[in-house]
């Protein structure tokens, strides 16, 4: 998402319509008091959140690509521009852990270094519409659930990030296989505007379902949200 | 039996139904467009539905189970009761030519309940256009899930433009079908109410 202020400042009409405004009724400004469009629209989303969940398959991979597809530059995308990203030290940084995991001790850069890697060449798509093709590897997110002691059960996994942004996932989409906690990016340490230390690389969702530079990893049957999410965004938003 | 309608009721409701699903796909996709233009032209925000992507992301999204739904009652309706073999059949290529031919000349006689073979023509070709929008959107929708599908039409991209393709095809059949319809104000009615058809004008 680009960082543009007009729309953050239609938060709270984040689904009021322009053309067909004038079937919506009421038309609220305020989030709390979504008029009947948004909670038409709202309805529909859960039902395709739920229509997604059911045409998932933990079995299917998706496609990666040869080294000579990777996008360069790499395309910077987040809810600022570049020059407002925040900077992590590495040598400070931890990962706090909350909800249902047996083992919440919070894990640092070197408990990721020690971990088992996984890489991949694949597409990041944004909700956009653009996409872009990059090498990503880290840990495995099912091995690190598996390995904290995580309730694997839960219906959903809460990310939180250092420059505030936050999302959610469901656990099958967490245990996929390509499914990474991603430490470089071709073969280097992320960079900060790429979320460094560590970010997630989900490639079977869209790119607002990767968040950067983590700072929390929850695990928990209420329904987290989102930084997009909460704002209109289909949570699902699987690819 | 004295008359029945032009149009059947089954086909005036997914007629409007369509409309309806047509104009929240069209207007939403456009400006889901403008979010990562294709072409160096940009859709006027004006004419667009659901004033961010967000908005427009969730009216396309909750949009395209009526259009789904709607399009396949009316393939089944269609097929079942015989109205695509009386409305769209025969078609040849002489037969749109000497159509064709005769609408340049203001010769064309407009005859209710029977197209010719123009109006057969642009009928099937936007109902292809239909189902490629659908093909292509759920391939661009789940380039994962529906990998193959994705791949069969070219690849992510390409997909896109064909997303776009088949929405301008569409969109074309639409200022057609509304000109003549302005051109013809007495067939808008019958769409509505369903008019009355006598025997001898069936073919």
């Amino acid at each position: 998402m680009s960082s543009d202020l007009d729309r953050r400042r239609l938060l709270g009409r984040a689904l009021s319509f322009g053309a067909l405004g004038l079937l919506g009724g009421c038309n609220f400004d305020h989030p709390n008091h979504p008029d009947l469009a948004d909670r038409f629209l709202h309805l529909l989303s859960r039902w395709n959140d739920r229509v997604q969940a059911a045409l998932f398959d933990p079995a299917t991979l998706a496609p990666t690509f040869p080294a000579a597809a990777i996008t360069r530059p790499p395309r910077f995308n987040a809810y600022y521009t570049i020059e407002h990203v925040r900077v992590v030290d590495g040598a400070l940084w931890h990962l706090d852990l909350f909800g249902a995991i047996a083992e919440k001790r919070p894990w640092r850069l070197a408990d990721f270094r020690a971990a088992p890697q996984a890489s991949q060449i694949t597409r990041l798509v944004c909700v956009e519409g653009w996409r872009v093709i990059g090498q990503w590897s880290g840990v495995p997110l099912g091995w690190f659930l598996r390995r904290v002691g995580a309730d694997l059960g839960a219906r959903y996994l809460s990310f939180r990030c250092a420059d505030g942004y936050h999302s959610s996932i469901d656990m099958a989409s967490a245990l996929h296989p390509q499914t990474i906690l991603a430490l470089d990016f071709l073969g280097q340490p992320l960079t900060p505007p790429f979320g460094f230390p560590l970010r997630l690389r989900i490639p079977t969702k869209l790119g607002f379902k990767n968040p950067k530079s983590l700072v929390a990893l929850g695990v928990t049957n209420r329904y987290p949200g989102g930084y997009w999410e909460d704002q209109g965004y289909n949570w699902f938003s699987g690819s | 039996m004295a008359a029945r309608p032009i149009h059947p009721w089954p086909l005036r409701l997914m007629h409007w139904l369509n409309a309806l699903a047509l104009v929240i796909m069209i207007g939403s996709g456009w400006q889901i467009y403008d979010a990562h233009q294709l072409f160096r032209f940009t859709i006027p925000p004006s004419i667009t539905i659901g004033e961010w992507l967000a908005g427009a992301i969730a009216w396309h999204f909750a949009a395209m189970w009526l259009f789904v739904l709607n399009g396949l009652a009316y393939l089944v309706w269609g097929t079942a009761s015989g109205h695509f073999r009386r409305r769209f059949l025969p078609l040849s290529p002489r037969a749109v030519l000497r159509d064709l031919w005769l609408a340049a000349t203001f010769r064309l006689p407009h005859r209710p309940g029977r197209y010719n073979a123009v109006q057969r023509l642009l009928y099937l070709g936007v109902l292809a256009c239909g189902t490629l929008s659908i093909v292509t959107g759920l391939a661009f929708w789940k380039p994962v899930q529906l990998w193959w599908l994705s791949d069969l039409l070219g690849g992510f991209r390409e997909t896109r433009f064909l997303h776009f393709a088949a929405m301008s095809g569409i969109v074309a059949f639409l200022v057609v079908h509304l000109v003549l319809v302005a051109a013809v104000p007495k067939v808008l009615a019958p769409m509505i109410t369903g008019g009355r058809l006598h025997e001898e004008s069936v073919p």
